[in-house]
């Protein structure tokens, strides 16, 4: 090994926590939303009953850890033996090709290959992990709130305007601090952004400048959150990329109308209980769709691992039929797994509004834009959230004009292009 | 008083001394034998030697690596997959269309963190000096518990920064503390401090000061407690005002010290990150974004991130820190030269 490289994997050892793998370990990065980390960890412990020469150890972390921290692992030679991501394209060259380790890759291909090309680099036909869950972006309202105003809830083709419109008479009525909440993220601006009609993508599958569509949008989120409509706390309480959920306002009462996804139900029918009724309304219109972003949770192995054999004979364990159902059962998330699908799921819930959700997030997946669902395999997804991310919450702090916010988003990408090429 | 026999020999040394005492001898021979052979600037080097190592291998060589890495370009973390690119990540942070205007600038976050880190440092050191100075002045006066308030003032600086941190954003955010308090005395309005550029600001300069003022009320409580009470005692049979004493005696006997609080404030302040980056993020928008967050994000935590451009930004910062430490370097040396006398 080079003096360099061994100086740069010192530096990264002193400075990351990593693992040194003996013969039958296997760690996992684990994070969570909801109640999906006690599920994983159940299973997990049947796992190792049955098989006690492989040992599991999941590392339980915030989603900031694997969205800021991993990377940087992985690019060191560290890092994991196995982790839940949700970027996965753009770091695919560090997933671990499980084909010639797996019991049956045909399996794999038949249940979870309509997600593989997400995670793997473009044109491979590696075998590197399966999604624990797949998620929509939209919308869910405080019915109790939307009641109490004696405010009807817009229709299904309702637009972005419409929707927000009657979220801010039932806070003004209800004098509820907040209309509407985005979470403080690229992907999550990126649903109703191809609603007004944007493009990421030019035709040869670099990133586009920000176009119309785009702007459509921006600028109208940039201005409810500056008029008090939107909750700007979310988006102004970090600089940089840094993700900021508002799930907690919207579990306190304090908002009327908030936009993240999918992933959300279980949590918040545990958070809410029985404190006010929500629903899940899918993704407004914009003027040429009504698309939320599809996207979720995969679980890779990385290519590091001093044990492919136990790592993949854990995978095969986790994404075999069964497992995959009673995890998707439980943790109310909606499954990849294709025979799952189609042998249908028995959620362990009896709360109407859990199911009620689940349906309208499975009802919106029909109306997702063609441009949406492009972009999880896209290898520039992630730069292009990074960018949106930092400079529309600048916009809103006020520290530069839209016009400015648009320019920079489209340096910033072209930067981190050339940087990587 | 009878003493045992059992524990010490003829000399009167107890057992304990007498085994150090066979234990410095075995070390002494080899010692002796390399002074004979190196002489005594060998000696010194010998001694030196496991400093320096330390020095070498956690400063000097990740120094050197550092700046490698800012001439090189691309998201590789090895150096050796890394391309050279020369000055260019220089290049880059240094250009700018009008020096005065940020977004002007080709890398506007790396200005808008150091227009930020200067901002604080002048506010934040300034009051840091006046807050640590009366404090020390208090806490020197015969008051009631003087143990306590001591302690009291001290305490914050044992509290770990992220701690601090969270403690304030407790206090400051819409549900705070300090919401519920204005609510209950006057009934305004939630607000949130954090999140309005200016209170935000201003939040980080008071966090801050109130996270690390005890520790240089210390050094000024030291400094004041060596003038000699004689001094004193003159003035005041002479009818000399405590405003004259404060300016014609306190403070010039005080500037030592007062220059060394000054100098280890400053490169506290250009370092600050921690408590703050757990305070607001660097938000609102980047109105608190300081250079070592700018330099973490863009080497470690954005998607945006670049490793060369983060190294070159640390190796300017470390020439400002290189600059401030000759700085107080060298007040050392003019207040050592001033006792001398």
């Amino acid at each position: 090994m080079k003096l360099s490289k061994l100086l740069a994997t010192a530096a990264a050892i002193g400075l990351l926590a990593t693992t040194a793998a003996k013969a039958g370990d296997v760690r996992i990065m684990w994070y969570s939303d909801g109640v999906e980390g006690q599920v994983f960890h159940d299973l997990i412990d049947r796992f190792m009953k049955s098989n006690p020469d492989i040992h599991v150890k999941i590392d339980d972390v915030a989603f900031s850890t694997v969205k800021d921290q991993l990377p940087v692992q992985l690019a060191a030679g560290n890092g994991p033996d196995i982790a839940r991501v949700t970027s996965l394209k753009s770091p695919s060259n560090y997933w671990l090709d499980m084909t010639p380790y797996v019991k049956d890759a045909e399996f794999w291909r038949k249940n979870y290959g309509d997600q593989a090309d997400w995670m793997r680099p473009d044109g491979s036909k590696a075998i590197t992990g399966f999604m624990t869950q797949i998620t929509l972006t939209g919308g869910f309202v405080n019915k109790t709130l939307f009641d109490q105003a004696k405010v009807a809830l817009p229709g299904p083709k309702a637009s972005w305007d419409e929707w927000v419109a009657a979220a801010k008479k039932v806070a003004e009525n209800q004098h509820v601090p907040y209309a509407l909440a985005l979470d403080r993220s690229g992907h999550r601006v990126t649903g109703p952004d191809i609603s007004y009609g944007a493009n990421y993508i030019t035709a040869d599958g670099q990133p586009a400048p920000l176009d119309k569509g785009a702007k459509d949008f921006i600028s109208r989120f940039v201005a409810w959150s500056k008029d008090g409509t939107a909750e700007k706390d979310v988006w102004v309480s970090a600089a940089g990329t840094t993700y900021r959920a508002a799930t907690d306002d919207f579990i306190n009462g304090q908002l009327v109308f908030y936009y993240s996804g999918s992933w959300q139900i279980s949590n918040l029918a545990s958070k809410i209980g029985n404190g006010f009724d929500w629903v899940a309304i899918g993704s407004p219109c914009g003027t040429q769709s009504c698309t939320g972003m599809p996207g979720g949770a995969g679980l890779v192995a990385i290519k590091n691992t001093k044990n492919p054999a136990d790592v993949a004979k854990v995978m095969d364990y986790l994404a075999s039929t069964p497992i995959a159902k009673e995890f998707a059962e439980r943790t109310l998330f909606l499954p990849a797994n294709k025979e799952v699908v189609a042998g249908g799921l028995d959620f362990k819930t009896t709360d109407s509004q859990v199911k009620a959700a689940l349906n309208a997030f499975v009802k919106a997946s029909a109306t997702t834009d063609p441009q949406a669902l492009k972009l999880p395999g896209w290898k520039w997804s992630d730069a292009y959230y990074g960018a949106l991310v930092s400079r529309i919450g600048q916009a809103i702090a006020g520290e530069i004009s839209l016009d400015e916010a648009y320019a920079r988003i489209d340096s910033d990408i072209a930067a981190k292009v050339k940087e990587v090429k | 008083m009878q003493e045992t026999s059992i524990n010490r020999d003829e000399t009167g040394q107890t057992l304990p001394l007498r085994v150090i005492g066979l234990a410095m001898s075995v070390i002494d021979l080899p010692l002796r034998a390399l002074q004979r052979a190196t002489g005594l600037g060998g000696m010194a080097a010998f001694f030196l030697l496991p400093n320096m190592a330390v020095f070498t291998i956690f400063v000097l060589v990740p120094f050197v690596i550092n700046f490698i890495y800012s001439m090189t370009g691309g998201t590789e973390i090895f150096l050796d997959h890394r391309v050279f690119v020369g000055a260019d990540q220089y290049r880059a942070l240094a250009s700018c269309a009008n020096y005065l205007d940020v977004n002007s600038c080709v890398e506007d976050g790396f200005w808008i963190a150091v227009r930020n880190t200067g901002w604080f440092v002048v506010m934040q050191v300034a009051l840091m000096v006046v807050v640590a100075l009366t404090t020390a002045l208090v806490l020197n006066r015969e008051i009631a518990g003087r143990g306590f308030w001591r302690a009291v003032f001290f305490f914050p600086v044992l509290l770990s920064p992220v701690v601090t941190g969270l403690i304030w954003r407790w206090i400051l955010q819409r549900q705070g503390l300090l919401n519920s308090i204005l609510y209950g005395l006057f009934g305004w309005e939630p607000h949130n401090w954090l999140t309005e550029r200016t209170p935000a600001f201003i939040a980080t300069i008071g966090v801050s000061i109130w996270a690390h003022v005890g520790f240089y009320a210390l050094i000024l409580l030291a400094g004041l407690q060596a003038i000699s009470k004689e001094i004193y005692e003159a003035a005041e049979m002479d009818g000399t005002p405590p405003i004259r004493v404060f300016w014609r005696i306190t403070l010039p006997l005080l500037a030592p010290n007062l220059i060394v609080v000054l100098v280890l404030a400053l490169i506290r302040a250009v370092q600050v990150f921690d408590e703050v980056y757990v305070l607001t993020g660097g938000g609102p928008g980047t109105s608190t974004m300081f250079l070592i967050q700018y330099i973490y994000e863009k080497g470690f935590a954005s998607e945006l991130r670049n490793p060369g451009l983060a190294a070159a930004a640390s190796i300017l910062m470390g020439v400002v820190l290189v600059f401030l430490t000759l700085a107080q370097m060298a007040a050392s040396k003019r207040n050592n030269r001033k006792e001398d006398r």
